[in-house]
């Protein structure tokens, strides 16, 4: 019994090895990210807010406006470079159908609306949160980020980076599945 | 003006403090923005507490952090509203519920065990100076063992 | 060339570093003495191999060859040589480098200052040290080498040396600590050699002991100067974050100081076999986890290594085989048969259990609390953040129940004492430090402070118990000097050790208790007050440095209407790609206070903000660490480890004990 008591230094280290095995396995697999701060409005609604729009700065949008089918909002802004990088993407993913808002995110507005006028333009409508106010009671950490919101506007999603299509079929493609199967049977009951 | 203030967008920064030089209407409220910056963390950095971050969301929380203290939020409703925005992941004091309650019995726990371990021990030895007890030495070997006690005992 | 070169020269000490942790080994397993001598000469030449690999990278880096990757990523033509040489070991290949080489200086220190040991254990502990070798040199040759080319578009100037490690503090605080960590590795090697061969005795406690001892003091400087660079250099006055790469120096450190004193146990009476060579492998294996925590990724730090999970993995898979297999070892082999010496409750080998079990709840604590997030995020239980809120809490309760015990322990004597003996020596020491707590707040501070009283009083404790503890021992001699003359350099080390352990304590909590700070707008020619000094902003002036423009304020400093100080903050900008800014913190630095002054930003022209710290008693916690150090080198130095014990009162007192 007394040599019993000798392994449990060792079954405590096997313990611990095995499982920072499993930690470093998942991030190789792209599963798990170390950095990644998942948002706490998981299974909220979106935060209200009134302000002006983008496209037109003297109408005001609310949290209502964007609110009756599945979305995404993707927070982005002129001065950060992943931003560019994912715009081309979202151009091809309004094409196809999804519906995205956009917050301009603590932006200059005529500079914002200059590069919407020369890259195009793929959100049905942006928000100008100079302030970022509307930001920070989303969890916003910084730009380009995308969240997800069902059709009765619960966030459901939030990600952190620009978006692509390995991105895009990994993390979204499944969820936005789940989602329509969620609104048609709700539709339907 | 911003300049200093680096945006972040995706990049690591070196720790370092941001010095800015907000009014308070009375030396509490300092108190407690000097203990709130030092206790929450800024979301997007590599761990640093918003008191040592120059990004740019940690200088907009401090904002927040001001303008709460300001309104007469108590303690409590500011750790709500900083929680509800960006989770239990900005506290550095992380909160007692059931998931954190191992974390915080843990080192009481530890003591625990070490005190077992201490007793059992002491139980053991007394058992073996019993035992002990019973070995023969001469006289002169026991007077020769206790110069020899005495003598360590001293280092 | 040159680069090619430092490779096949790693690679030749690899070659060497394989044949050190085998043919030895065998040799001491089979008595064949030629096998075993051959441990020397293998040690000496891996060591010169290994240097050569890290004089022919600074040379590169000297030489400004941007065509080796770790030069282009971490050094540039403007950075001052000096900070070229450091730049080395500024990213995580060329770090690692300099861990070999560390480990190849220690492994032929062993093989120099080992005449007295029997050649078998040489043997032994020299291939365990090459066995770590091993598994670094493979590493470093398999994922991370530090010779790596960009062929053939070289740039043509490199991406610089992050501003906040060209600092002198931060080209002393690695290699400090990896003296520190590495040292701990012989007395890994020794216990395992103590393992396998089945020689657990008084005399391995004896050999052990002042490598720890030096391995220690390394380790206790290395971390001081971690914590006095983070509070010159990070601008918010702080000097310890319980950051996880901070806790991962710290761990080992905390079963270091089990460990030398458990030693102390073994070598005098025998016992805490068992103990003490399980501290030594946990010593070496918590120094090793803290390089994977460092390396792989897994842990959220500003001090992390860029991540690369293949070499996450690589050393996981090390530590499995080092640590698990000692710790397996451990289990096998520890002796189940207990000593025959006994002790009782009041007893030095009491108090020093006591002082085991504290440290090593406090390591496991610190372990649990740096894992507790990424546990919670493996389970899926959510995202949670555990901070200085936390470890202050639970570590300061600790470390006062940790100074209760070391007050006592010095008074006690082995194997038993008589509990009347230790109240007459201790009541005055008890009582003068409550008092002496009770009485510094009302005479320091504003009145009374529960803290501060508390710290003072444990404190006061520490010195006191240390103090009646010399009066006794000099008790019988002709006079004080002629007593303290006959006291050997060990209970030298101890006393001072202790005694820095109590500045330390005082330095951490009076300055946390008493520090202010303020911070403000501040124009040209405008003052104000804190803490009874006056600081006036005369403005500011460019300034140039050999790598960067700056603008220097100039803020004069009076008491009581003397200038007593002229403070410099500095805003720096870097011309390298990086073109970072800096703040560089002005301060006046001494004994009893610290004054801090920081600049923030240009408000207006001329209107800076300024941020001002007030810190009283901060140097002594460095102060502290560097009596701890002295302690632990006195320790070392004990003339018992120099002169060869006359064998006949050896193998008495080894009759006696065992």
């Amino acid at each position: 019994m007394a040599r019993l008591k000798l392994f449990i230094p060792f079954a405590l280290f096997i313990i611990i090895g095995g499982f920072f095995y499993i930690m470093m396995d998942r991030i190789n697999e792209g599963e798990y990210h170390p950095q990644a701060l998942p948002s706490a409005l998981v299974n909220k609604s979106f935060p209200a807010f009134k302000l002006p729009k983008l496209e037109q700065l003297e109408d005001t949008v609310t949290a209502a406006d964007m609110l009756g089918d599945i979305a995404l909002v993707n927070v982005w802004a002129t001065w950060c470079p992943s931003c560019h990088e994912e715009h081309q993407y979202l151009n091809q993913l309004a094409q196809q159908g999804v519906r995205i808002f956009g917050i301009n995110y603590k932006d200059d507005v005529f500079k914002a609306q200059g590069w919407l006028k020369q890259r195009g333009n793929p959100y049905l409508f942006n928000v100008v949160d100079k302030q970022g106010k509307l930001g920070l009671d989303m969890g916003v950490t910084g730009a380009p980020e995308t969240y997800v919101i069902d059709h009765r506007g619960f966030v459901r999603l939030r990600f952190q980076g620009p978006l692509n299509e390995r991105v895009w079929q990994d993390k979204f493609v499944p969820l936005l599945e789940q989602l329509r199967s969620e609104k048609q049977q709700e539709g339907t009951s | 003006m911003r300049a200093l203030l680096f945006v972040l967008c995706w990049w690591l920064l070196p720790a370092h403090a941001v010095i800015e030089t907000y009014q308070f209407a009375d030396p509490s409220l300092r108190e407690r923005y000097n203990q709130f910056v030092e206790e929450l963390r800024c979301p997007k950095c590599q761990n640093q507490n918003l008191s040592g971050s120059n990004s740019e969301i940690s200088a907009d929380l401090r904002r927040e952090l001001h303008r709460l203290l300001h309104e007469g939020k108590s303690d409590t409703e500011i750790v709500d509203y900083m929680v509800a925005r960006y989770g239990e992941f900005v506290l550095y004091k992380p909160p007692l519920n059931k998931q954190t309650f191992l974390l915080w019995i843990a080192p009481g726990v530890l003591l625990i065990i070490g005190i077992a371990v201490v007793l059992v021990i002491t139980v053991k030895q007394r058992q073996k100076k019993a035992e002990l007890k019973q070995d023969n030495l001469s006289p002169e070997e026991q007077k020769a063992l206790k110069q020899l006690l005495k003598e360590s005992a001293d280092d | 060339m040159i680069p090619e070169l430092g490779h096949f020269s790693l690679i030749l000490a690899f070659c060497l570093s394989i044949i050190l942790a085998i043919v030895p080994m065998v040799g001491a397993l089979r008595g064949n003495h030629d096998w075993m001598r051959l441990a020397r000469s293998l040690a000496a030449g891996q060591f010169i191999f290994v240097l050569a690999s890290f004089l022919l990278l600074a040379y590169s880096f000297l030489h400004d060859d941007f065509s080796v990757m770790v030069v282009a990523n971490h050094s540039n033509s403007l950075l001052p040589d000096a900070y070229k040489f450091s730049a080395i070991w500024g990213g995580h290949e060329g770090s690692l480098l300099l861990w070999v080489l560390i480990l190849a200086f220690w492994t032929v220190m062993v093989a120099v200052y080992s005449r007295e040991l029997p050649l078998d254990m040489v043997a032994q502990v020299l291939s365990v040290m090459g066995m770590v070798s091993v598994g670094l040199l493979s590493f470093l040759l398999l994922t991370s080498s530090p010779f790596e080319r960009i062929l053939p578009f070289a740039p043509l100037e490199g991406a610089d040396l992050n501003p906040l490690l060209q600092d002198p503090g931060m080209v002393i605080h690695p290699p400090m600590l990896y003296f520190g960590y590495v040292g701990f590795s012989v007395t890994f090697a020794f216990a395992i050699a103590a393992l396998s061969s089945g020689r657990l005795d008084a005399a391995w406690a004896r050999w052990s002991r002042p490598w720890a001892n030096v391995a220690w003091v390394f380790l206790t400087l290395g971390i001081a100067l971690g914590s006095w660079w983070a509070y010159y250099e990070l601008g918010w006055g702080g000097w310890w974050f319980w950051d996880p790469v901070e806790n991962a120096s710290f761990m080992p450190w905390l079963a270091g100081t089990a460990l030398i004193h458990s030693l102390a146990v073994t070598e005098k009476r025998g016992v805490f076999k068992s103990w003490t060579v399980l501290l030594a492998i946990f010593a070496f294996s918590l120094s090793l986890l803290g390089t994977f925590l460092v390396r792989s990724g897994v842990l959220t730090s500003v001090h992390s290594f860029a991540a690369d999970p293949s070499r996450g993995l690589f050393i996981l898979a090390f530590l499995v085989v080092v640590i698990g297999g000692s710790l397996l070892l451990y289990a096998l082999r520890a002796p189940t048969v207990a000593s025959k010496s006994s002790f009782t409750i009041l007893s030095r080998e009491m108090l020093l259990l006591i002082n085991n079990v504290v440290l090593l709840v406090a390591m496991l604590t610190i372990l649990f609390g740096t894992l507790f997030p990424l546990i919670m995020d493996g389970l899926e239980l959510g995202k949670y953040s555990v901070g200085p809120p936390y470890f202050n809490a639970v570590f300061v309760p600790l470390m006062a129940i940790l100074i209760v015990f070391m007050g006592v322990g010095p008074s006690t004597h082995w194997k038993q004492t008589r509990a009347s003996y230790l109240r007459a020596q201790l009541l005055m020491a008890a009582v003068g430090s409550v008092i002496v707590g009770l009485v510094f707040p009302f005479v320091y501070g504003d009145g009374f402070s529960l803290p501060v009283a508390l710290s003072v009083c444990f404190a006061a404790w520490l010195v006191f118990s240390c103090l009646a503890n010399i009066r006794e021992k000099t008790r019988n001699a002709k006079s004080l000097v002629a007593g303290l003359r006959r006291l050997n350099r060990s209970y030298y080390g101890m006393v001072v050790g202790h005694i820095g352990m109590a500045l330390a304590v005082l330095g951490v909590c009076l300055t946390s208790q008493y520090s202010e700070e303020v911070d403000l707008r501040m124009a040209a020619g405008e003052s104000t007050e804190l803490a009874g000094y006056r600081y006036q902003f005369e403005g500011t002036r460019q300034v140039k440095g050999p790598n960067y423009n700056g603008t220097e304020g100039i803020i004069r400093v009076f008491q009581d209407d003397k200038q007593i100080a002229e403070l410099l903050p500095q805003k720096r900008r870097y011309h390298a790609k990086r073109g970072q800014v800096m703040t560089e913190a002005s301060i006046d630095a001494s004994l009893w206070r610290d004054l801090y002054v920081a600049m923030g930003e240009e408000l207006a022209t001329d209107a800076w903000a300024i941020r001002i710290h007030y810190k009283p008693f901060v140097r002594w916690m460095w102060l502290g660490a560097i009596f701890m150090a002295i302690g632990g080198v006195l320790g070392a130095l004990d003339k018992r480890y120099r002169v060869k014990q006359k064998a006949s009162r050896s193998q008495v007192i080894e009759g006696a004990v065992s």
